[in-house]
């Protein structure tokens, strides 16, 4: 076998360290942020995203420390690929898959994952039923992801520390591995709620020390809640008529004290069952002069059917009530 | 010696060409991929030219995005077979077409003996021509070291 270096054709490594440029060469950061085309999507995040103040300020932070990196880079200054493993901890519904298909497109501007498509999977794609059927299920959903980012949704379901024979712990061994080994291919980001995530770290040193951020998603307060519902019915071209949006605030401050809230999402499932009433309102009505404002306004009676107002139950606790 | 060339075997596309680096090997698998060809890591110690079916080393690697995956495969079969000879397939399911539209060598065992020219006379004083790979005389898995 020849030896690799002679055969190159002159291809350049990738991010081939430059030479060493005098200490006072100016630098144009602004210029490079603009290159990267990295504001337009911290922008898109600012308004599609409501609230999330403190995940927002840590995109921004790597996003920064990204780009001086790539600058060092440039002039030759010596950089480690930095580690981009993250954990995203929070309730259900705060955001945090939206947010790791956000972080994919950021990393893949910056040039830190070479295809930028997101690979979402959680224990079941990675654990296999029998001996010798983990390792190459977890290789398998390792290769799709390469070039993009890895998201394992409730990542600590992989640990079962009650059962010893359990073969979530060679996937782990696999993964951190490759978390290692491949950090040029792959970025993998653990989501789920923040104490059973803390307890997966306690018991997986070795995973926690290759996660560089850890993200908290915070739970939404009301106003925000209000704010993601106009975006979601913004974006499907409905609206509250005043009455109909004081109602959903009213909605909102009894769903939220209620079990199985899940934020934003339970935000969602809610204006769902709304258009699902206001259609059979429209339906029902007898004159029939219906216009397009019809069709796109949500009325109180929309809203005000539910049953978190009438039992003081969430609608989702029985599937068949949807209509009720 | 006309049937070992240069002592190496030239099957598949760029075997004229010194060996390919993994840039330049990343590089084609990338092409293969943007193709939607799906890639297949295929390994022997009989290369001769008739063996058509070398073992394959997994499963054809489908819903692959990035050549990071293929060549992380590659690399685990020249850790398991360092003196073979392996090869990347790949394959273009389209209908119509559902065969091998690339494939070349990306690793080779470090001698390559070549293959000797053995002629039969039979009837007629006619010969017979076939070709044996020395190193086949070795069983499967000696045969390169
Ligand atoms: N800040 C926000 N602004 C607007 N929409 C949001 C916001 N956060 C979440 N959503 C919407 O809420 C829904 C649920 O969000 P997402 O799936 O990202 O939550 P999650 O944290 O991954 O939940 P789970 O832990 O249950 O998987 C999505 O439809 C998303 O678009
Ligand atoms: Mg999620």
């Amino acid at each position: 076998m020849t030896e690799a270096s002679e055969n190159n054709i002159g291809i350049p490594a990738r991010d081939a360290v430059a030479k060493p440029a005098p200490d006072d060469t100016p630098v144009d950061l602004e210029a490079a942020f603009r290159d990267s085309q990295v504001q337009e999507v911290l922008d898109k995040l600012d308004r599609e995203l409501v609230g999330l103040k403190p995940v927002k300020t840590r995109i921004r932070e790597i996003a920064a420390l990204l780009l001086v990196d790539r600058l060092r880079r440039q002039l030759g200054l010596t950089t480690d690929t930095p580690t981009l493993h993250m954990s995203f901890t929070g309730n259900p519904g705060t955001g945090k898959t939206t947010v790791a298909l956000r972080m994919a497109e950021i990393l893949h501007r910056l040039g830190y994952v070479r295809q930028g498509h997101l690979v979402a999977v959680t224990r079941d794609d990675l654990v296999g039923q029998y001996i010798g059927h983990t390792a190459p299920k977890t290789k398998e959903v390792l290769k799709r992801a390469m070039g993009g980012v890895l998201f394992i949704d409730e990542a600590y379901y992989l640990y079962r520390p009650e059962n010893e024979r359990d073969y979530g712990q060679e996937s782990i061994e696999i993964l951190l591995q490759v978390m290692e080994n491949n950090r040029d291919d792959l970025v993998v980001i653990l989501a789920g709620y923040k104490d059973k995530m803390d307890r997966f770290f306690l018991s997986n040193p070795g995973m926690r020390s290759r996660i560089a951020h850890h993200l908290d998603f915070p739970d939404y307060a009301a106003e925000e809640l209000m704010g993601i519902a106009s975006l979601m019915l913004e974006q499907v071209q409905y609206r509250f008529s005043p009455q109909a949006e004081a109602a959903f605030q009213d909605y909102i401050r009894r769903r939220m004290r209620m079990p199985h809230f899940a934020n934003a999402r339970s935000i969602r499932n809610a204006l769902d069952r709304a258009r699902l009433r206001q259609a059979n309102r429209l339906f029902a009505r007898a004159d029939g002069h219906l216009t397009k404002r019809d069709l796109m306004l949500l009325e109180p009676d929309d809203i005000v059917a539910s049953r978190v107002f009438r039992e003081g139950v969430p609608d989702e606790q029985r599937p068949d009530s949807a209509m009720e | 010696m006309m049937t070992n060339h240069g002592s190496r075997i030239t099957q598949g596309t760029f075997s004229f060409l010194p060996d390919l680096s993994d840039e330049q090997i990343t590089k084609q698998i990338q092409y293969c991929l943007k193709n939607g060809w799906a890639l297949n890591v295929e390994f022997t110690d009989d290369p001769h030219p008739r063996n058509t079916y070398w073992e394959m080393w997994g499963i054809p690697m489908f819903d692959i995005k990035d050549a990071a995956a293929i060549l992380y495969e590659t690399n685990q079969c020249r850790k398991a077979y360092p003196s073979h000879y392996i090869r990347l397939t790949a394959f273009d399911s389209t209908r119509g077409t559902e065969s091998v539209k690339l494939s070349f060598i990306v690793n080779r065992p470090k001698n390559e003996p070549g293959f000797r020219l053995v002629r039969q006379e039979v009837e007629g004083r006619h010969v017979r021509y076939t070709l044996q790979s020395y190193a086949a005389d070795q069983p499967e898995g000696e045969r390169y070291r």
